[in-house]
């Protein structure tokens, strides 16, 4: 039988390294683990990506299909993203339909690439009215060890920049498929940063003993010029206005150090 | 019944479409302990929202194998009638119900005293019965006080109020049209006495002043709603207290 | 020493009660130094400590308690009783039994089935079980006539009274048995069906007016005026 449940002793230890300063693993209260990503892991896949955020690993993976638009707006691709956690990826992971935490997981994600407009939606109608291109963005969680939102919009942004799609042409009605790639057009690049409140101090990338020890995690999504696109406050605890206006003095810098390592020059 | 999408949303002296200022909360009647089954309950209309809240607990768990040994179990569902938006909604729960039920619950969390009950469950309900924006608020607080009134212990009453960038102007409390058709919306839930904010979203763009700028109009907006529900509760209770001492 | 409401004032959750010096009494918590109510109800200040009079709380079970639950449940060696908490309390047939449980030879339903009213006392309770019953006291064991009234448990210690002079009242106006369960259940036994009526007419009205000074008096007033009139 396996827990992931962390000992008394070692929720004191690290609630009380953070109150002077600390970390168990050494960090510093601002300081992400080491990332690692790979882009085009999966051929099959239109686009891919792979994120070790220290021990938590993400894989994206991007399907492109033609489809129906949405009514309301007829000549505009659809986006989607869903998420799963798959049980090979922690105990405490069970095999089913998509539960409450893969669902805000793939919810906030996608609010950072749809608020920011990252994906030119109007760049991907096929045929007015008929038929758009369909980006499905499926997170898959490999290994769960904390922090898996920053960890999968990492991903999920390297696998849409590392997108493409097939060239095609209308003729009689139907979409065929010509040879060639078209890069999928991606104009922004949001990045997630999430902190986590324990002592009642911020710290930056809690990874899984920490997220069990913090009373909650608020999560700021930020595109290219600094705005703010998405914001979720979880966990059964909360913030104090300061601490809200705290975390949004740090989340700038620290994106854009996230940034740098997704978008290449 | 399909509306028409209005033009503009605010007009140039800065009037919104319901009449209101951009400061302003729309409209809200409150009613504390309106089912007779539920163990607490509390009905709200925010504008033309209308949202139902219950409580039934603290009571035994099911399934057995959920209870936790130190604390109660909150569960939470949001859900929303299937008439209660202008397309018909499928009565199945959607990804987004299931993602405010989560955050709801969170939002009220800190505010029960949890770890007097051990192995019980309290489950809360809100219903939406008519949708105009900022439902999750509202049902924020009307479930608070659906809590109060099922005599469940509380460290305080958590009041939620939602505001935004519409047209380019900060306006407080968004109608379902100034969400869709605004730049930003963030919705906040408070607790006054711990200083604590236990929901707080956004999906938009924001520069970050603004950010700060809209997450203090929302607060404004949760200390006004926190007044109307300690108002709700005492009206409730009081005229009891006055029948009785005629 | 600052306080912030009159005596018997209505509050709310959340409603800053006392500062410093005072200590956090029934249904308040203290943080930081400052005392804040759990439940809506009539704050009272008594010497240095301060404490609200809910007006709303549900049941919970302790030691000692005398309780009137409904049999919901026959379980292997005794039955699970709804006693009108958060928890189930349970019953073992040993203590009815007085003799350890045969399952062989012990007709559990025949002693007492699913729902059956029983007066019962709590013998244990602590947080990491149910709470325990036991029938082996006198006055305690199966209703089987006479009445059941709820009313909420918080009014429970108005119709006891004070060292128990409204209950007392009560059994003799109304020539009427009447059991008070700490959870809330009150058991009316009379001569005549005509007699239970007024003693639970009596008990709704000390419910509807707990709050008021001169109670007993009333209810005693309003007793003999329905014996007395049509």
């Amino acid at each position: 039988m396996s827990s992931i449940m962390v000992s008394r002793v070692k929720q004191k230890q690290i609630a009380q390294l953070i109150s002077s300063g600390k970390r168990l693993d050494g960090r510093g209260l601002t300081d992400y683990r080491e990332v690692q990503l790979e882009d085009g892991v999966i051929e099959r896949a239109e686009g891919s990506a792979r994120v070790r955020l220290g021990k938590t690993e993400v894989m994206v993976g991007i399907k492109v299909e033609v489809g129906e638009p949405f009514p309301d707006v007829p000549n505009e691709g659809v986006l989607t993203v869903n998420a799963e956690l798959v049980p090979l990826a922690s105990p405490t992971f069970e095999p089913g339909p998509p539960d409450e935490n893969s669902i805000e997981l793939a919810r906030i994600v996608d609010r950072g690439i749809r608020e920011s407009k990252a994906v030119a939606l109007e760049k991907l109608c096929v045929e007015p009215g008929k038929k758009v291109f369909i980006v499905f963005v499926d997170i898959y969680v490999l290994n769960h060890d904390g922090n898996l939102i920053d960890a999968s919009a990492i991903a999920a942004l390297a696998a849409l920049l590392n997108t493409k799609m097939f060239n095609y042409e209308v003729k009689e009605g139907e979409v065929k498929i010509k040879p060639g790639y078209t890069p999928l057009p991606v104009r922004n690049y949001p990045i997630a940063v999430t902190f986590a409140k324990i002592s009642d101090k911020l710290v930056v990338d809690p990874w899984l003993e920490e997220e069990q020890v913090m009373d909650a995690r608020l999560t700021m999504t930020l595109e290219k010029d600094g705005k703010v696109c998405a914001v979720q406050k979880g966990g059964y605890g909360y913030f104090t206005m300061q601490q809200v206006s705290e975390a949004t003095k740090i989340a700038r810098e620290k994106t854009e150090e996230l940034r740098k390592l997704v978008v290449k020059g | 019944m399909l509306q028409e999408k209005p033009r503009k949303l605010i007009d140039e002296s800065g009037v919104r479409l319901d009449g209101r200022g951009l400061n302003e909360l729309r409209p809200i009647k409150i009613e504390v302990g309106v089912l007779s089954n539920a163990d607490g309950s509390a009905y709200i209309e925010q504008g033309k929202s209308k949202i139902l809240a219950a409580v039934y607990g603290p009571k035994e768990v099911h399934p057995k194998h959920l209870a936790l040994p130190d604390r109660a179990l909150l569960r939470c569902r949001y859900h929303m009638a299937p008439f209660s938006v202008e397309e018909r909604k499928s009565p199945a729960p959607s990804r987004r119900e299931m993602e405010l039920s989560k955050v709801i619950r969170e939002s009220l969390e800190p505010s029960v005293f949890v770890e007097y009950y051990p192995r019980t469950s309290i489950d809360l309900f809100i219903e939406v019965l008519q949708a105009d924006g900022g439902t999750r608020c509202s049902g924020i607080t009307v479930a608070s006080l659906a809590l109060a009134d099922a005599g469940i212990p509380m460290r305080d009453l958590v009041a939620a109020c939602a505001a935004g960038k519409v047209e380019g102007r900060l306006v407080l409390d968004l109608t379902d049209f100034e969400d869709k058709g605004g730049e930003a919306d963030v919705p906040l839930a408070w607790m006054p006495n711990l200083n604590a904010v236990t929901l707080l979203q956004m999906d938009g763009m924001l520069t970050i002043e603004e950010f700060e700028q809209v997450v203090n109009l929302a607060l404004e907006g949760c200390k006004k709603t926190y007044q109307l529900q300690k108002e709700a509760l005492k009206v409730k209770y009081v005229t009891v207290k006055e029948a009785v001492e005629e | 020493m600052p306080t912030f409401y009159e005596r018997r004032q209505l509050v709310t959750p959340g409603d800053l009660l006392a500062e410093d010096d005072y200590v956090a009494g029934e249904n308040t918590y203290k943080d930081d130094g400052k005392i804040y109510a759990t439940r809506v109800g009539l704050v009272d200040y008594e010497d240095q400590k301060v404490h609200v009079a809910a007006l709303k709380a549900f049941y919970i079970p302790y030691v000692g308690d005398m309780v009137i639950g409904k049999v919901v449940e026959v379980v292997l060696g005794g039955w699970i009783v709804d006693v009108k908490a958060p928890y189930p309390a349970l019953l073992r047939a040993s203590d009815v039994l007085d003799r350890p449980f045969r399952p062989q030879e012990d007709d559990l339903p025949s002693i007492f089935d699913v729902g059956d009213l029983i007066i019962a006392k709590i013998v244990a309770y602590d947080r990491t079980r149910d709470p325990l019953l036991t029938v082996r006291e006198p006055g305690l064991g199966k209703i089987t006539r006479g009445q059941v009234v709820e009313i909420t448990p918080t009014k429970i210690p108005r119709v006891i009274g004070r060292k128990g002079s409204m209950i007392n009242m009560l059994k003799q106006e109304t020539g009427c048995h009447v059991t008070v369960g700490q959870n809330g259940l009150i058991f009316v036994s009379g001569k005549t069906p005509e007699d239970e009526r007024l003693a639970v007419m009596a008990i709704r009205k000390i419910e509807q007016e707990a709050h008021t000074s001169g109670l007993t008096d009333r209810v005693t007033e309003m007793i003999r005026r329905e014996k007395g009139g049509v």
